[in-house]
């Protein structure tokens, strides 16, 4: 049985992990390589990095940071942040991402899903949509936003994710632009209505404040995964207790962490911050 | 020293890195007589059926690993380098592959999501050292659309569930394959890369009697 999956967000601005409530202040969080390696040894089963500057710059400065992290940690690596065409989704792939997550380019030239997934395969392809609640209308909707919900662009979320996903993308990152950064939960009905619409795995972002927050966005919001970024950070919960919770909760969760042998037969890594007891 | 077969493999790179962080000593390679001196042979792989043996045909790399097998040298397969060893593959219209093991590799049925993508569980069918400390049921990270099916066939080292039961390892005599990629499967791919290291570092190029 497929597990389902607990994915820390790393921001990233200039090769430093940022954090703060997103698109507004933010804190530095320390550095992505060593924050990714403490992630793995605690089990996480997926690392997000976004690259929060976008700009050509940035994107270098990402492309070393995935190179670094892909040289000390074995688990799947997605790289999003101001990918605007195939070249530069192959430079990440290439330095040692296993996917792309696209965001404003995708909804500004659908196409973009549909020329990734044929190169690279729908695999590769991660539609990340930024959405808000909307009461405008006979029934609530979200509307897909822009630049961190300062641009509108009329769109409806839930057809731009079954759209996506008829182009090409092989997941859809769900964010709550309303719930991001509250710590007061992921938007569940939102979750709902995505999971409902489309075949492919649904990762629930924005709101993750507590486990019984994850919980919920994987039994009520019914998503494959749950994305988290500040509560992983600032250490407020650890990665392996979400998972033990979760499991306690009757989810099917990766739970076998054990140290790394080499061919030596002597442990490698899981050597910053005190090692890692090693269970078999 | 252990040739990963180079043949524009778009994993090339992350197997190569994890052999490296377990401390196995490697070399990149599609110089044939650098595959025949090798005392471990590893396939990566990934993508399509028909792309993978476009590639090790245009690389010239197919009978140095033919031979590499038949010497008795361990070979270890990932994914699409699992998928070559059968006999063919329905992908692509019908794909004839190296034809190591019985067996033709058929897609999912279309009742759960295909690709199979994520961590799911790898039930060892034999005792192998390439499994030594890893776990019963240990998760691995998958992705792909097509699988070697079960058929009671003498080659299954370990099977996975995911709408059918297919062939997650395969084992026999020197040759090894993961469906999974243990290059991203955390400590667990990392303790595989390690026990098949140690393996190839017991072979003796020529000695067609040791393990």
């Amino acid at each position: 049985m497929l597990t389902r999956r607990i994915i820390p967000c790393l921001d990233v601005k200039n090769g430093r992990n940022v954090r703060g409530v997103k698109f507004s202040a933010d804190v530095d969080a320390g550095d992505p390589v060593e924050l990714a390696a403490r992630y793995d040894r605690e089990g996480a089963d997926e690392l997000v990095f976004y690259d929060i500057t976008a700009s050509a710059e940035g994107r270098d400065i990402m492309g070393d940071l995935v190179e670094r992290v892909a040289s000390e940690v074995f688990i799947p690596l997605t790289v999003g942040g101001g990918l605007r065409n195939a070249d530069d989704m192959y430079a990440m792939l290439r330095r040692g991402a296993e996917k792309v997550s696209i965001n404003s380019a995708a909804h500004r030239d659908p196409d973009l899903i549909r020329i990734g997934a044929d190169r690279f395969g729908s695999q590769c392809i991660v539609l990340s949509i930024d959405a808000q609640l909307r009461n405008d209308r006979a029934a609530p909707w979200w509307e897909v936003v822009l630049d961190g919900g300062r641009t509108p662009t009329g769109l409806d979320a839930i057809e731009v994710a079954q759209r996506g996903v008829e182009l090409g993308a092989g997941e859809i990152v769900m964010n709550s632009i309303d719930a991001d950064g509250t710590r007061a939960g992921y938007d569940l009905d939102q979750l709902r209505a995505v999971c409902d619409a489309v075949p492919v795995p649904v990762v629930a972002s924005g709101g993750a404040g507590s486990i019984e927050h994850i919980r919920q966005a994987l039994v009520e919001g019914r998503a494959h995964a749950a994305l988290a970024a500040s509560i992983f950070h600032f250490k407020m919960i650890s990665i392996e207790r979400v998972k033990r919770e979760l499991v306690a909760a009757g989810l099917p969760m990766r739970m076998d962490p054990f140290e790394t042998v080499a061919v030596s037969g002597q442990p490698v890594r899981h050597s910053r911050e005190g090692g890692n007891p090693g269970r078999a | 020293m252990i040739a990963v077969v180079d043949y524009g493999a778009g994993n090339l790179h992350s197997v190569e890195r994890a052999l490296r962080h377990v401390g196995a000593e490697i070399t990149v390679t599609h110089d044939a007589s650098e595959i025949g001196d090798a005392t471990g042979v590893v396939l990566p792989g990934v993508g399509a059926a028909a792309d993978t043996m476009r590639g090790l045909d245009r690389a010239g790399v197919v009978p140095a690993i033919l031979d590499a097998i038949d010497a008795g040298v361990p070979y270890l397969g990932i994914c699409m380098g699992l998928q070559v060893l059968y006999e063919a593959s329905d992908e692509d219209g019908g794909t004839a592959c190296l034809g190591v093991v019985p067996g033709r590799v058929v897609r999912f049925p279309p009742s759960q999501h295909v690709p199979h993508m994520g961590w799911n569980q790898v039930r060892q069918q034999v005792e192998s050292p390439l499994f030594a400390g890893i776990p019963q049921d240990a998760n691995f990270y998958f992705v792909h659309s097509y699988h070697a099916p079960v058929d009671g066939a003498a080659h299954v080292a370990a099977t996975t569930d995911y709408s059918v039961t297919f062939t997650s390892a395969l084992l026999r005599d020197n040759v090894f394959a993961t469906q999974f990629h243990p290059e991203k499967s955390g400590a667990a791919g990392l303790r595989l890369y390690a026990n098949f290291a140690r393996l190839a570092g017991q072979h003796h190029p020529r000695d067609d009697a040791s393990p």
